[in-house]
Parts: structure tokens; sequence; C-alpha cells
């Protein structure tokens, strides 16, 4: 199932018809033009010119998946590690709460994958690991296991899936989450609850899983 | 001639129609339906059990709007909470396998109302060992300090709890590990808060106001006692005048105001026209959780020849009465319709029907009390006491935290000294207004953080007490009903076990 693309196709409704439905109840169109908006540079096209197109379910979870990596690459560098290294004039910290810190980048990316899941159920993402920091974020099912092995034995590819929860068929995609910045490795490393300590820069340290329903 | 039978026969289904008609009636125009209660409610509840519309939105409400009208009241309350389990949470279908054990999207599935038999504290319907099915390996996970540990351990008081662990979380009770039991300025948390906000509900505060400047109508101004406490109160030094609150159509244009218009009683309306929070509180709390404008007993939505009748005509809940209260009250409070006045100023009493309530020292309270008389002070403890009569209550008198309280009375120690009712269960706290502005307010639902009663440590313990005093003695039934006179007897392990494990990373790292 690695790599390949999954069987069924998601109908796309055209761009135009979309500008004008409702803003009220979120399809799976919405999200791809959401989607297409966001990795507009990605696509190097105006959004007229993917009108007409069927997406199939990885073209979805690869646009949502850079738009997600991009965004939290770019508070992890522009605000976590500008203000936190560079200025000095914040720390980051799990308990930003109460310690009047910056969330850490993988809360950040959390409380959106929360919030999204508040809004929408026509996708879902999280963030999951191999050696999780808090347990309930290891994998769970067989797609989320093989994902993750697959990811961290094959660098530089993706794993897709189907698989099946609570009675509803689910495409499964799973991509590498790399070291990109030397608190991700010291952070992880140091913390008490950690099952593996010597992550280095550059290291898949976890996945992003991203799925969408098929029925 | 009918025979015997016949008869017996059309009175059974003349009866039979008269009274399914009469219920069915009290369904489709959402009458009174007291007969429809099916068990006793939780003690969160009770007070509201008539208003069915409350939780059951619709007729035959589905799960999904029973959950809705949950929310409508506590979703605000979990937010602040820090809710550890949100909804949202549980909606990843990788969730799934969980939700089909346990579907905690749903707070019925822990909370189920009218089901006495089962509830347990914190109105919690399910075997107490639930987290295990989600926190299974949490022995291999955390040798250290949980092997060996019962599932029914995990929300003991001091450890944890299914929501809120603001003052729990592993993180912050390293952190606090090492205060001492009484910390070296005890004082409770913005007591300095003295001044109104320059605006209030649209009045701008003001010059304070000579009793020359009252612009009450003659015959009222007669009353000299009326005018000289309006002057010493609090609404008059912020530039308040009579017609501010007898008089709102026309408040503010300085002339003496006629008697047409004039409302002797203003009531709670009035005084949540410019104190809003207060009133938001009332309303969320036990004291005023009845008088919510949306709550019915009956609808008052019948056809009017049945109204007529006096059947089904409009019924609110009215206010809470301390008679009706499950926790114990004075007699002599009998009768009090609880508002803003039952504790800042003149209480209304009902006229006593039995003549319990006759000689009473409430009822003597309300006598010697002006009607300007907003006491703030009064409403800290006197007001509570004069109806609350548990042994909680009732030992406060003479307890630690009233000896402060009296020392700061007398002003031999500084403002915010004192531990009162209200320092406790009505704590002033900073919280964000509609505008996002971040405001300092007395919290007037007493409810707010009492139970589970960890949410005091961060609310109110913490200005005075270190975490680990706060913990030990919040977790003692013995010394809570004795009003906190003397130290805790028991100990709460869970601050040993985070320096423990602490330590032991430290020595692995």
């Amino acid at each position: 199932m690695s790599s390949s693309s999954a069987s069924s196709h998601l109908k796309l409704l055209h761009i135009e018809k979309e500008i004008v439905m409702s803003l009220i109840g979120i399809k799976i169109g919405r999200l791809m033009l959401g989607a297409a908006v966001g990795a507009g540079c990605l696509m190097g096209a105006n959004i007229a010119s993917v009108s007409a197109k069927t997406f199939e379910p990885q073209t979805v979870t690869d646009m949502l998946h850079l738009v997600l990596s991009t965004d939290r690459t770019i508070y992890t560098k522009k605000v976590v590690k500008r203000l936190v290294n560079k200025h000095k004039v914040i720390k980051a910290s799990e308990f930003y709460e109460d310690d009047k810190a910056l969330p850490l980048p993988a809360q950040m990316f959390r409380f959106g994958s929360e919030a999204v899941a508040d809004k929408t159920d026509a996708f879902s993402y999280s963030l999951l690991s191999l050696w999780p920091i808090n347990k309930q974020n290891a994998p769970k099912t067989d797609v989320e296991k093989k994902g993750l092995e697959y990811i961290n034995a094959n660098k530089g590819k993706n794993y897709y899936g189907e698989e099946t929860l609570g009675g509803k068929k689910y495409f499964t995609a799973v991509y590498a989450d790399i070291a990109v910045a030397s608190p991700c490795v010291s952070c992880h490393n140091g913390h008490k609850d950690t099952p593996k300590k010597d992550f280095k820069l550059g290291d898949v340290m976890g996945g992003v899983v991203i799925r969408i329903p098929l029925d | 001639m009918m025979s015997r039978n016949l008869i017996f026969w059309l009175i059974w289904l003349a009866g039979t129609l008269a009274v399914g008609g009469y219920l069915s009636a009290a369904m489709i125009y959402q009458g009174d339906r007291s007969h429809f209660l099916i068990g006793e409610t939780t003690s969160g509840h009770h007070q509201i059990e008539l208003a069915c519309n409350a939780c059951h939105t619709k007729s035959f409400s589905d799960i999904n709007s029973i959950q809705k009208a949950c929310m409508n009241c506590h979703e605000a309350e979990l937010k602040v909470a820090n809710d550890s389990h949100p909804l949202k949470k549980f909606r990843d279908p990788r969730n799934a396998d969980r939700l089909a054990t346990l579907d905690v999207t749903k707070c019925v599935t822990c909370h189920t109302e009218h089901r006495p038999g089962l509830t347990q504290p914190m109105g919690l319907t399910m075997p107490k060992d639930y987290c295990a099915l989600c926190h299974q390996n949490i022995a291999k996970d955390r040798p250290e300090t949980h092997q060996n540990l019962e599932f029914t351990s995990c929300a003991s008081a001091g450890c944890h709890n299914y929501h809120d662990n603001r003052a729990l979380y592993e993180k912050f009770l390293e952190k606090h590990a090492a205060e001492p039991d009484m910390k070296p300025a005890p004082l409770a948390f913005n007591y300095e808060m003295e001044r109104l906000p320059e605006e209030l509900g649209g009045l701008k505060r003001g010059e304070p106001l000579a009793i020359t400047a009252a612009d009450a109508p003659v015959a009222v101004k007669a009353d000299a006692r009326l005018l000289a406490e309006w002057q010493q109160d609090a609404h008059a030094k912020n530039g308040v005048n009579c017609s501010g609150c007898h008089q709102l159509e026309t408040a503010g244009d300085g002339a003496a105001k006629d008697e047409e218009s004039w409302i002797k009683k203003p009531g709670r309306e009035v005084c949540a026209s410019c104190h809003k929070n207060e009133n938001k509180g009332f309303l969320e709390g036990k004291h005023g959780m009845r008088l919510q404008p949306e709550l019915f007993v009956s609808e008052g939505k019948a056809p009017a020849f049945l109204q007529k009748l006096g059947l089904f005509k409009k019924q609110t809940l009215g206010p809470m009465k301390p008679e009706l209260a499950r926790v114990p009250m004075k007699e002599t409070a009998h009768g009090l319709g609880l508002s803003c006045t039952s504790c800042h100023g003149k209480p209304e009493m009902d006229q006593p029907k039995s003549g319990k309530a006759e000689g009473g020292k409430d009822k003597a309270r309300a006598a010697l009390k002006g009607a300007h008389d907003f006491s703030v002070a009064e409403a800290k403890v006197e007001a509570c006491l004069s109806c609350h009569d548990s042994e909680h209550s009732r030992s406060y008198i003479g307890s630690p935290h009233h000896k402060l309280w009296q020392k700061e009375v007398a002003g031999e120690l500084p403002k915010g000294s004192g531990v009162t009712c209200a320092t406790c269960h009505m704590p002033r706290q900073t919280i964000e207004d509609e505008y996002e502005n971040f405001i300092t307010i007395v919290t007037h639902n007493q409810n707010d953080n009492l139970r589970p009663n960890e949410k005091m440590i961060r609310s109110v313990c913490a200005a005075c007490h270190g975490l680990r005093f706060s913990i030990d003695a919040l977790a003692d039934d013995k010394l809570i009903p004795r009003n906190f006179d003397g130290k805790p007897t028991i100990h709460i392990e869970s601050i040993d076990w985070v320096l423990k494990r602490s330590l032991k990373k430290e020595e692995e790292k």
C-alpha cells in the first residue's frame, strides 16, 4: 500500500461553485480550495486553472501537509527562534500560560489540529511518534505503526494507506516530521518522559498523520 | 338502564381520558411537568429540576440536544478550567475505539441525571475506575510512582481530576513543592480592588454627591435616614443620584422627579443594568440560577381558555429560598427570596405563613437595616451566616480565618489580611470581559471554585498558603467541617512522588 495512490477518487466541485457556496458546513472541496490558496506558491498557478480538476486523496493530503508543515516551520523560525534565541525577549514553554511564554511549535500544531477537529470532520491530522513524550501520541492503528516505521526507514518518502476506524473508511497519509531546529532536539532529548535521548538535527522525530474519510 | 359494570367502565374511561389528556397537554403546552420527574436530580441541578426545558430543550430530546444544553451552561467554565479532556481532543478518528468504549464527547456518559442511587460526588454516575479504560498502561509508563495503585484512586483528592488540573499538573507541583505552609506576606488576591471602573453599564463615574443634590421626589426626601445612608454609600460617592436607580428613563438630568415614574424598590434588573458581571455570576451560581430568564416551570403557551381554567398558566421557578436548599440552612431565614438585596442591604422576606419566621434573627436583620445600607463588609460574613447553618459555616466564627478578619476590621492588620466567607467562596478574580479587556470582579457564582475543591488552590489558598499545605488541607475531610481550625492531619503524596521522579531522572542523565 505504501507510496501508492488510493483507489477512490474524491470529486472536487468547481471552484466557481465553491465560491458562492454557503460558508456553513465545510466540505472537502472547500478544504481543497483553502489548501490550494495556502499552497498557492507550490501550485504556481492561479485558482481558475485548477477548477475543473478531480483530485485524488493523496494530492489533497500532500497539499494539506505542505500548508501545515510550512506554517509550523515559519512559527518555529520567525516567532520562536527569533524571539527566544535571537532577541532573547521571551521563552517558549510547554506551560506557556503559567510561564507567560510562547507555546512550543508542536503545541501550536496540536491546537490547530484540535480547533480544526472542532469545526469539521472532512479531514483530521495529528502529530505522532514512535518515541512520544506523551504516551497518548504513540501509534495506535496498524496504518499509523506501519507508516511511522516506513517514513523512518525510507527518508524523504511518505506513506499512504487506507484503514477503517469506527466503521468509517479513511485515506491515511503519514509524513516525516524532521528535527529542523536545535531546540527540537535538545528539548526532546532532555525531557524526562522521552524514550529516546539521542535525536540529532535532521532526524525523523515523528510523523504527521492526515486522514480523509472516503465514504 | 345501564349495567353497573358499564357505569364503572365509563367512569374508568373518562378518568383515563382526563388524566391522559391533562398529562399530554402538559407535555404539548410545556406546562407543569413535575409528574414526569423520573428520579431525584443531582445537587447541581435540583434547584431547576422543574424547569425541564433547561436540559430537555425539545420534547423527546436526543442526546445531541441534551449535550448542547450541557454546554450552554458549562462550556465557558470548562474552557476557563483548561479542561484536561476537552471534546475536541476526541474528535480525531484515531480515538474511535476509545469512544466506542466510553463516549466522552457526551457529558451524560459520566454525569447521568435522575439516578440518585448511582450518583457519587461531582455528579459522577460511572464506576470510579473509568480512567483505566484509556490509561491502563500508566503503571508501566510511570513505574516509579504508579505501580500497584488502584484505578479507583486516581481522582482521590490532591492527585488528578478529569477536567480541572490547573493546580495538580506535575510541573506545577514540582515548581511549588518547597513553599512553606504560610507564605511570608499573606494577603488575599486582588484585595486592593476598591474603586469601581470609570464606567459601568453606560453610567460614568461622577463626583461625590451632597445630600442637597439628591434628585428624589420631595416626599421621598423626607426620610432623612434614607438620604444619609445613600450619601454614605458607594452610589452617591461615585455620582449616582437617586434617579439613577429609581427613575431609569430620566436618569441624570438633575431635576427633582415626580412620583409617578418613581420605582420604589428597584429590583435586580436595575442593579444588573450597571453590575453586569456580578449579575451574570449570580445567575450562574446556586443563589441565582433559578432566575435565569429562559427557565420556566410552565411556559404559558396553552390556549387562553385552558389558562382561564387555571391550567398551564405561565409559571417561573421564582427565586431561591433557603428552605429549598439541600445544605443546612437556618429556619429563621426561611422565606427569604434571594436577590441582590438579600446580601447587600435590606433582605426581602415573605410574610410568615406559619409564624416560623416570626421573630427570627434574619427578620430582625431585615428590620434593622436601612434600604440604602449596601454594606459590602456585611455581605462577606454576616449575610452568609444569616442563612447558612452547616458545621463548616458555624465553625467559621472563632476560626483562625475569622480571627484574621476581626483583626483587619479592627485595623490591627492590613487590608486583605482577613479571610471571610467571600474571600474563599466569592473570590476577586481577573476575567476577560466581552471586549477582551481584563477586569477584576468579585465572583458572584459561589459555586465557581467549590467542587472539586482543588479548584480553590489557585484562586484562593495560594495567596497565603503553600501548595503542599493547601492540597493536604483540602483533602482533609475532618478539617473542612471544623473550618480549618488547625493543620491538616493527612498527607497527599503527589508532590513527594513528583520530586522523587524528578530526582531519579536527574540521576539517569
